[in-house]
């Protein structure tokens, strides 16, 4: 992957009208109803919303993990799931991160990276090795090439997992809570390689998170859902321009936009909470 | 006692010559934990080495212990069995049923295992049976198992096979179904195949539960073995050499040499702990990321 100062014209989401429900009769809950929008190729797209409101669904449905019971995603123009195909063929051009990391235990780092292009057939294991141990360095992640996850920190762990979703040239990075597990300190110094390895390659990311202050920090835009079933309240345009540094959560604009989020957000909360809605099924 | 003691120190003496010797004993003697090993030894020799011998010291046979050959006579027994080739014989003949019995098991338990694991249509077919079978002991199995092989020598080895088959198998599933989903997600989502899932993850994932289940089934093919030995007479002639180690107690207690039965015990004893640990020392070798880990 040669970085591009051009930003990547790939990995533009629509989302229609999507609709998800889980179990049978009394028993069924939508997770989500009538959800549409957007997500435009080259940006960081950050989706909050309260506990098991479906954004996890959502996500998966993208993935090819779960199928739709209505509506349409496509990607770039092509139709993922929709009328005719519920569930998307999962695919390398768009790859999860998942929140507790999902590293393989038994391979070394380096090998955990070139694993998507050796099962592919796309590169020789030496080749992609090569292009593993360059894309680490890259990152600023040399040095673990040699070890395995299990002797490694959380937090280069999953910083490790990012770089292994990239090998694959995916359009869109599906991250779901990655940083989830994390303390504070780490999490900060997550965001800020996060960005960078953005910047460099202009991937496009769909982000899921709790973390209101993460969110802003990250996203081009946020889309606040509502409780459960899960749909678009609000969408922030996050007007802060990158790069950012931590710097940015001193700043007025930050601040606002925070507040801004967490207002919709704790509506929605209360409402969840009020009804006495559990975490659902993922 | 002393002998106990002595029989203990002396092969690292032999083997360690001048200065490393004075680091080896204050190694042996002074690290809290190797110390109350040796206190836990000594102190069990001991026990056993006066109970055996009351009748001399104390003029009165303590209950129990005085039955035992004292270790005195279990070590002079096992000098001279050391020279004899029957015993060693014994040895060969049960390490022979073991290997192949658990052998046996594992080529056939753990493609089964994992045929299980990864085919629910299979699993449902196969697991009841399996389930309805396993409680019923190996050595139930020994007189039918008699009967239906045509030699002594293949009963013997199917019982040892049943003994770590079920094992096995649990122990694949077991790890199969521990297994994070989310490993299989990731790998399908960069293109991995059916066949790649298999060899690359799912097998590897349960790589260490397989090794688990070798380790603890092994031991049971040894308790297996010796039974077996014993009920169905050893060899084929019924003759002491050839028997194997669980023949040879038989015969020894028959015979009514009670010093030999002793080694007998222990040769087991060793044999096993010997089995489980070139089994675990070959596992580390399948595993470098769990050693890595500790």
């Amino acid at each position: 992957m040669t970085p591009s100062l051009e930003p990547s014209p790939r990995g533009a989401i629509r989302i229609d009208g999507a609709v998800k429900s889980y179990g049978h009769g009394v028993a069924r809950t939508l997770a989500v109803d009538d959800c549409s929008f957007d997500v435009n190729a080259g940006e960081i797209c950050v989706v909050v919303g309260p506990s098991g409101c479906g954004k996890t669904t959502l996500l998966g449905a993208i993935a090819g993990f779960q199928s739709l019971d209505g509506g349409s995603i496509r990607l770039d123009g092509r139709m993922l799931c929709g009328p005719g195909r519920p569930r998307a063929e999962v695919g390398s051009d768009r790859i999860v991160v998942f929140q507790d990391g999902a590293l393989l235990p038994w391979k070394t780092n380096l090998d955990n990276v070139a694993f998507g292009p050796t099962v592919q057939g796309t590169l020789s294991r030496a080749a992609a090795r090569d292009k593993a141990r360059g894309m680490l360095a890259d990152a600023g992640l040399g040095g673990y090439e040699d070890v395995y996850p299990g002797q490694t920190s959380s937090g280069v762990r999953r910083r490790i997992e990012i770089v292994r979703a990239l090998m694959n040239d995916p359009a869109v990075l599906l991250l779901d809570e990655p940083y989830r597990a994390l303390d504070a300190l780490t999490k900060s110094v997550m965001h800020e390689s996060l960005l960078e390895l953005y910047l460099r390659t202009r991937v496009t990311i769909f982000f899921i998170t709790h973390d209101l202050e993460e969110a802003v920090f990250l996203g081009r835009r946020v889309v606040v859902m509502t409780a459960r079933p899960c749909r678009p309240k609000a969408i922030l345009d996050v007007d802060i321009p990158y790069p950012r540094t931590y710097d940015i959560v001193g700043e007025r604009r930050y601040r606002e936009l925070v507040q801004e989020a967490a207002a919709a957000v704790h509506e929605e909360a209360r409402r969840a909470f009020d009804v006495g809605d559990k975490e659902g099924p993922q | 006692m002393s002998a106990g003691a002595s029989a203990l120190a002396a092969p690292s003496e032999r083997r360690q010559p001048g200065r490393r010797l004075a680091t080896r004993l204050r190694e042996l003697a002074f690290t809290r934990s190797r110390r109350r090993a040796l206190t836990s030894y000594v102190v069990f020799i001991a026990v056993w080495q006066l109970g055996a011998t009351s009748q001399q010291w104390l003029g009165h046979a303590l209950p129990v212990l005085s039955a035992l050959p004292p270790p005195t006579a279990v070590l002079t027994t096992w000098g001279h069995l050391v020279l004899d080739s029957g015993y060693w014989h014994s040895w060969l003949a049960s390490l022979v049923r073991v290997a192949g019995g658990f052998a046996a098991a594992v080529v056939v338990g753990v493609p089964f295992g994992l045929t299980m694991a990864m085919s629910r249509g299979f699993r449902g077919l196969a697991f009841p049976v399996f389930e309805l079978l396993r409680p019923v002991p190996p050595l139930a199995w020994v007189p039918a198992a008699i009967i239906f092989w045509p030699t002594q020598e293949l009963s013997i080895d199917f019982v040892i096979f049943l003994g770590a088959f079920y094992t096995i198998v649990l122990n694949v599933l077991g790890g199969a179904e521990t297994m994070d989903p989310r490993l299989v997600q990731v790998a399908r989502s960069m293109g991995a195949s059916r066949w790649n899932i298999f060899r690359r993850l799912v097998f590897r994932a349960v790589l260490p539960s397989i090794l688990v289940g070798m380790d603890v089934s092994i031991g049971i093919t040894w308790e297996v073995v010796v039974a077996a030995e014993m009920i169905s007479g050893g060899g084929a002639s019924g003759s002491s050499s050839g028997g194997g180690l669980g023949f040879f107690i038989w015969s020894s207690y028959v015979g009514g040499s009670y010093p030999q039965i002793v080694v007998g015990m222990i040769s087991i004893g060793l044999a096993g702990y010997l089995s489980s640990a070139a089994l675990r020392r070959l596992a580390n070798r399948f595993l470098p990321w769990l050693e890595a880990r500790s």
